[in-house]
């Protein structure tokens, strides 16, 4: 998948839409690298349906545990095992073998709630600059 | 707020991600925790400890005074020698884990944790006594710390080093000497916190920076690279070292978190020393225990440890062992809980997943030796 091709959430997700309206599903490299070393993944089983934004699975890292939301509604056609297996692959490649799940939706028109490309680097750009502006305040206070 | 290491700009320069540690702006991670760990486990890595506590004691009674305030015995430490140790309350609960550098029965250096650097020191000189004097020597002291198999070549091949090479080859664990650099007073220990090969340098904070970067020069052929927070609590999981706020607090004592061992009743009387007794004679409540998780998922701090639907301790510690491959927990359970492996779980987020009770430590290295 070709990251400027993909739609994102807020939470890092992003989406790639496949023929038949099938959503590949999968984390962002922003969010892989800010998990860190990715030791565990748990994700739904195929034949669960989903709503949009439900937790559908958890992403362990050494450090941390993230939830992994669901971008759209559907209902999961495949899951990702090999990622399941060896999870340091999300790390290495977020976008292609590093994809979670693929959910057949049923409602394309949620997709156009998500950031594209462009707006989802925009908001990386804000969240960081944010971030800026806290260490900032705290530098004054000093 | 935070306060800088005099090795910060370095941290930023290197790609560290930085996070605020006990009041410090520290590198979390460089390269990525588990590479970073493996270079420790294999190589050679460099930590700036910077943060840590120096407070020092002296005067005619310091050693005596010493022996007051923490449980292991500082008088029969030889001169140039270490002992970890635990500062107890009255109640014989944990205000820190500290190192004790003995230079003599008129010098000794107590090594800190950060966050608890402030409350040692005011802790000291509200029980102050006998012929002493306690200065917090924390801002003026940088420490590197040089951990791994390579660390000892590392040293060896650097100029900061060059006039003790001898003496670094004779260096024994928990020893320690003092050398002069560029007029200053330098301290090189065989210590550290991976439990590999390793020795610790306390420098002028003035001179650290610029130590720390003719190390890494140095130590580039032998693989050496800065090393962040998030190895550091990794590499001294494996080898189950107390991590205060984790193992270690101000609610748990030295015999339950597995430290009986820095607990020395006939040297004479110290702070903690008749509750610990009495602790003693009744049966710590708790006992440090580890556990292998065989499902996925990682126990961490504050999970529910459970034995037959029962919950019997929390979780303290808990991480994906980069060394050992798997999903470990150190947690502080019933101490008459029993030693069979089987029976337990923990609570990972609502979900029971079954957990073995296994051997403390889980990992010795040999490059220690």
């Amino acid at each position: 998948m070709v990251p400027e091709e993909c739609q994102f959430t807020k939470e890092h997700e992003w989406v790639f839409v496949e023929e038949g309206n099938v959503a590949v599903i999968g984390i962002s490299d922003y969010a892989a690298s800010e998990l860190g070393d990715i030791v565990y993944i748990e994700l739904p089983e195929v034949g669960s349906h989903v709503k949009q934004m439900d937790p559908i699975g958890t992403i362990e890292a050494v450090k941390t545990v993230a939830d992994i939301f669901s971008p759209v509604s559907g209902e999961i056609v495949a899951v990702n095992t090999d990622a399941v297996s060896a999870p340091e692959i999300v790390n290495k490649d977020p976008y292609e073998d590093g994809w979670f799940v693929k959910i057949k939706m049923n409602d394309p028109g949620e997709l156009d709630v998500l950031f594209d490309h462009s707006e989802y680097t925009e908001f990386l750009g804000e969240q960081e600059a944010a971030d800026a502006d806290e260490d900032d305040m705290e530098e004054e206070e000093e | 707020m935070a306060a800088r290491t005099p090795i910060y700009v370095s941290h930023v320069e290197r790609g560290g991600r930085i996070v605020e540690f006990a009041g410090f702006l520290m590198p979390v991670l460089f390269e990525g925790i588990v590479a970073e760990h493996e270079r420790v486990r294999n190589r050679v890595g460099l930590f700036d400890v910077s943060h840590m506590g120096e407070i020092e004691i002296t005067g005619s009674s310091a050693s005596r005074f010493a022996d007051y305030v923490v449980s292991n015995n500082v008088g029969r430490l030889d001169n140039g020698q270490i002992c970890y140790t635990v500062c107890c309350n009255d109640d014989g609960h944990v205000l820190d884990d500290l190192l004790v550098y003995k230079f003599s029965g008129e010098r000794i250096l107590l090594v800190a944790n950060a966050v608890n650097t402030a409350k040692i020191f005011d802790h000291l000189n509200g029980v102050a006594r006998w012929d002493v004097e306690i200065r917090d020597l924390s801002a003026p002291t940088g420490q590197i710390a040089v951990q791994g198999p390579l660390s000892r070549d590392l040293l060896l091949a650097s100029d900061l080093c060059s006039a003790v090479r001898d003496k670094i080859k004779e260096l024994a664990y928990y020893r320690f000497f003092t050398f002069e650099h560029n007029g200053s007073e330098v301290i090189l220990s065989r210590t550290g916190y991976t439990g590999e090969l390793g020795y610790e340098i306390y420098l002028p904070a003035g001179a650290s920076l610029e130590a720390w970067n003719e190390l890494l020069e140095v130590g580039g052929d032998l693989g050496a690279a800065p090393i962040g927070l998030g190895a550091r609590d990794t590499l001294r999981f494996e080898p189950c070292y107390c991590l205060y706020g984790h193992e270690l607090d101000e609610e748990t004592s030295p015999l339950e978190a597995g430290l009986s061992w820095v607990v020395k009743f006939k040297k004479g009387d110290f702070i903690g020393r008749g509750a610990l007794m009495a602790e003693k004679e009744a049966g710590p409540a708790r006992t440090l225990a580890g556990f292998e998780i065989d499902d996925r998922g990682i126990a961490r701090q504050g999970f529910r440890v459970m034995l037959e639907g029962e919950e019997i301790g929390r979780v303290t510690s808990g991480t994906f062992s980069p060394t050992l491959k798997k999903s470990l927990a150190l947690a502080l359970i019933r101490r008459t809980a029993p030693a069979d492996s089987e029976g337990y779980c923990v609570d990972i987020r609502g979900k029971s997943v079954a957990a073995r009770r296994v051997e403390l430590p889980f990992y010795k290295s040999r490059s220690n030796d």
